[in-house]
């Protein structure tokens, strides 16, 4: 029976605990003593007494007993030798799983005379529709089928265990509803202590983050050397063949960070300017009506996805830009149909938006008396903005500029279809160059074994992606937090 | 006074006009206006020619080329053995090409012993008439010896010829659709044999390696149950935290870190958080690969930020008032909280939640990571079979180098765009209507 059921069962017996206690609390209203907490109070504590330990019992027994299953299995396991027919011991393990995955499939007469050898036993288990590795061994039919068994007797013990429990949390629930019983404040506190939970899965999926594209970066790290990867100016990663040790290929993190930050620095160069002019006028010059059209077109610039400014470059832009250079320089093309300059251009104006509503609500955190104090001097409006708003608002748009920046750095779809693939290391815009992000997606979409170091490099980049931009938010959060409060 | 004593005091002079460059100064003034309708032309412009761009690439994969053909069933061709009511699988393997080919040659008055004109007539027809006339034969074997007039589709090449798409002025030899194959499409258009239907197809079709019978099918059903998931998710943990957050948490080192961290959490690239879930989905739990599961999770967990950031406003928003009323008629704190706090802040969380749900929706880079880059051709029963997401499958047709794939590109951006428009309008109006200024 598979803990699905147990954990219906449970469920089942809690809601059947809240019935049981709301009614057993209302039948108490009334009575001489006046009631501490409402009755449904007391079915939600009976609920949890009878839910709760349950399931975090199910949970436990669950990871607990696979992890058991695991090590019971590979005690069984003979000792590795050189002419073991299975390369290695974690690749037998395996087999032994899909094999006591296949047996489940058999029905109880075909399990009792079980052949004892894999030759005689696969057609059996095809007809079923389990395919299997040819090479599975003979040796780990009996192994298979006694894994099979400790583990239903394990998932039955802990399924017992958890109805146990959760009848006796059933029980204890319905027979500590009195009327002074202080059921309120126990639900609330459960309640108070799911909402820190729910708190603590942002810290937790930060934690993830960094742990486990550290782990795979050590991983890396043992095959190559983190200087070959921090300082090596080239990008060459080979294609790793099943087995061959020599295709360690170069992994050099120069040419990716350059296109990068080039790529970066063009979007910026694009969405700073106009985007802060945007936020300006928009808050300084445009009539209410205007301001009423614009603001919601430029929240729609905002809300196109990505892969949508990623294929007008490909399919539109790239093309245009080359003819266009081609009939410039009548003949050759001087902008590549994939180029930093396109992927940079477009890039920048799907940023113009969170420039501009970044800046937006800086500017117009600027107080109106500095504002008018300017005036009443006799500034015209663009010598207020430009020697008094602006500079008083300078902290907060630098902010906004490191936010932006670290967009930039971090946006993939556009570059990967626009910036092209070739780690070059060039000056000119109109070439192609690639970027981290771009690699990431390139060594992990492809049917490489996991362990190999094309692949593995890909956490490499992921975490120098991740610790650029960090600091970058960091200290744009800090500088912008710092601002407001210095207006406030 | 008088006027004497007046005409006594010295008269004062107008002053010297001092030049204090006024024209100077306005024609900068006016300059710099210029320059911020200058800055926000740009953007708009940029979005109407983007739009304009990608709707006229992609209006025309609405309609696809098809082909009235009167198809006679013939048992000598299905079934030339008789062998059917002993063996159904002779009904599925039969060769229904055959009968559309015949019924097509028929139709254009061409002798089935011409093999020239035969030979000519490949990829008139599409090569999903297979799975059409298949699914026909095998619902109804009664149809077997009958004649139907059955609309099926053309050809890739021959869509793209029938809307204009292809250029008649460039030779035979360099195009795709041979002039023989022009005089019987333009035969057909005068007889209404051919026309543009409605492209069901695109909505309904898994992936295909033939374009006309490649669609979205397979793409929405993954991207409803990511949307579903994350929504499950999302949703209850990020009210959860944010009402923990801003409603009970004392200023603590704790509530300090956890805040910075949603803060950075909501600025992480979105391709680390595929990274996140290749590890620890994938290679830790064991999670299979392209499922739709995974995908939720991951976009789980980049959408929570965003509707705990939003919650939060809008829990700040509930004026303090509320609450002392609240907690001053006896109420506890978390009666006052989830009683009268939280639904009054429910549109500004809604809101929150539509427009997370709609960056989760065109989010492509993570999902790449944990391999919905995938060839599906079958729906997903469950969230744990494999599947694609709309954005994903856009990537996947980018990638084609036939013409008619940018095409049924270009629709699917229009389809995902117009989800898009449709769910910021929901969370737009939803702000406009329940939206309350204390």
């Amino acid at each position: 029976m598979p803990m699905i059921y147990f954990l219906a069962i449970v469920l089942a017996i809690g809601v059947a605990a809240y019935i049981i206690g709301r009614g057993r609390a209302a039948a108490q209203t009334g009575g001489a003593q006046k009631q501490h907490s409402r009755p449904h109070y007391h079915g939600w504590w009976a609920f949890m007494l009878a839910a709760l330990p349950a399931l975090l019992l199910i949970i436990v027994w669950s990871v607990g007993s696979s992890l058991y299953m695991e090590r019971h299995v590979e005690a069984q396991l003979p000792e590795q030798t050189a002419d073991s027919p299975i390369a290695s011991r974690s690749l037998a393990l395996g087999m032994v799983k899909s094999l006591a995955n296949a047996l489940r499939r058999l029905d109880a007469q075909a399990l009792d005379n079980l052949p004892a050898t894999f030759a005689e036993l696969q057609p059996a288990l095809a007809a079923k529709g389990a395919a299997l590795a040819p090479d599975t061994q003979d040796y780990m039919i009996p192994i298979a089928t006694e894994a099979n068994s400790t583990s239903d007797t394990l998932r039955l013990t802990g399924g017992v265990l958890a109805l146990a429990l959760a009848l006796g949390g059933a029980a204890l629930g319905i027979r500590s509803i009195q009327p002074r019983a202080r059921a309120r404040n126990n639900v609330e506190r459960v309640v108070l202590w799911g909402l820190l939970g729910s708190s603590m899965i942002a810290i937790l999926t930060t934690v993830g983050i960094v742990l486990s594209m550290l782990f795979e970066t050590f991983h890396f790290f043992s095959v190559v050397p983190p200087a070959g990867f921090f300082f090596g100016t080239v990008w060459d990663p080979r294609f790793a063949a099943a087995g061959a040790t020599d295709s360690a290929g170069q992994f050099g993190l120069i040419p990716l960070l350059a296109g990068t930050l080039y790529i970066a620095l063009v979007a910026l160069l694009v969405a700073v300017p106009v985007g802060l002019m945007s936020a300006v006028y928009m808050a300084e010059y445009a009539s209410r009506s205007v301001r009423s059209v614009v603001k919601p077109a430029l929240e729609l610039l905002a809300g196109i996805p990505t892969i949508v400014y990623g294929i007008f470059a490909l399919v539109t832009l790239g093309p245009f830009l080359r003819d266009l250079s081609a009939a410039l320089a009548g003949g050759s093309p001087f902008i590549q149909a994939q180029s930093i300059f396109t992927a940079g251009f477009v890039m920048g104006i799907m940023l113009i938006p969170v420039v501009s509503s970044l800046s937006d609500d800086i500017i117009t955190a600027v107080p109106r008396a500095m504002r008018d104090g300017s005036l009443g001097l006799g500034a015209t409006r663009s010598e207020t903005i430009k020697r008094v708003i602006l500079p008083a608002a300078l902290p907060g748009i630098v902010g906004a500029i490191l936010l932006t920046a670290s967009r930039a750095i971090g946006e993939t779809m556009i570059v990967v279809l626009a910036a092209g693939v070739a780690a070059n290391l060039t000056l000119n815009p109109f070439e192609a160059m690639t970027t981290i992000t771009v690699k990431i997606v390139n060594q992990l979409t492809g049917d490489l074994e996991f362990n190999s170091p094309q692949t593995l490099v890909a956490f490499a980049l992921g975490i120098t992606l991740f610790a650029v931009t960090l600091v970058m938010n960091i200290v744009a959060l800090y500088i912008v937090r710092k601002y407001r409060e210095q207006y406030e | 006074m008088t006027d004497a004593a007046i005409g006594s005091l010295p008269i004062a002079s107008a002053p010297p006009r001092r030049d204090i460059g006024l024209r100077r100064r306005y024609a900068a003034e006016r300059r710099f206006r210029w320059y911020g309708l200058a800055a926000i032309s740009v953007g708009l412009i940029f979005l109407v020619v983007m739009l304009a761009s990608i709707i006229g690439k992609g209006y025309t994969s609405f309609l696809q080329t098809s082909i009235l053909l009167p198809i006679t069933f013939d048992a000598q061709v299905i079934d030339p053995q008789d062998r059917r009511d002993t063996d159904p699988s002779v009904l599925v393997k039969a060769n229904y090409p055959q009968l559309a080919r015949d019924a097509l040659a028929q139709k254009l008055g061409i002798a089935l012993d011409d093999k020239p004109q035969i030979a000519a007539l490949r990829g008139f027809v599409s090569d999903g008439v297979r799975t059409q006339l298949r699914d026909m034969v095998v619902a109804d074997p009664s149809l077997i010896g009958t004649t139907r007039d059955v609309w099926v589709l053309a050809g890739a090449n021959l869509d793209s010829a029938f809307k204009g798409q292809i250029d008649l002025e460039v030779a035979e030899g360099n195009r795709k659709v041979s002039d023989r194959q022009i005089g019987w499409m333009d035969q057909l258009r005068a007889e209404g044999a051919m026309a543009g239907k409605f492209n069901t197809g695109l909505f309904t079709y898994g992936a295909s390696s033939r374009p006309e019978t490649s669609g979205m099918g397979v793409a929405i059903i993954g991207s409803l149950y990511m949307m579903a998931i994350v929504l499950l998710l999302a949703l209850p943990i990020g009210v959860a935290a944010s009402i923990y957050l801003e409603e009970f948490a004392k200023k603590t080192r704790l509530t300090d870190i956890i805040e910075v961290n949603i803060n950075n959490l909501a600025a992480v690239p979105s391709i680390v958080f595929g990274l996140l879930g290749l590890a620890v989905f994938i290679n830790f739990l064991g999670l299979p690969r392209s499922a739709a599961l995974v995908g939720g999770l991951v976009l789980t967990l980049m959408t929570l930020p965003t509707i705990i950031i939003a919650t939060r406003a809008a829990l700040a928003a509930v004026p303090p008032s509320i609450r002392s009323a609240a907690l001053g008629l006896g109420a506890s704190k978390t009666q006052t909280v989830f009683q009268h706090v939280l639904p009054l802040a429910t549109p500004g969380i809604l809101t929150g939640t539509i427009i997370g749900l709609a960056r989760a929706l065109g989010e492509t880079a993570p999902l790449l990571l944990i391999g919905m880059v995938a060839f599906v051709a079958d729906y997903p029963k469950t969230p744990l079979d494999p599947a694609t997401a709309l954005p994903v499958q856009i990537y996947m047709w980018a990638n084609e180098a036939e013409r008619a794939f940018v095409e049924r590109m270009s629709g699917a951006i229009i389809i995902l765009l117009v989800f898009l428009m449709a769910m910021n309008i929901t969370a737009i109006v939803l702000r406009r209507r329940f939206e309350r200024r204390w």
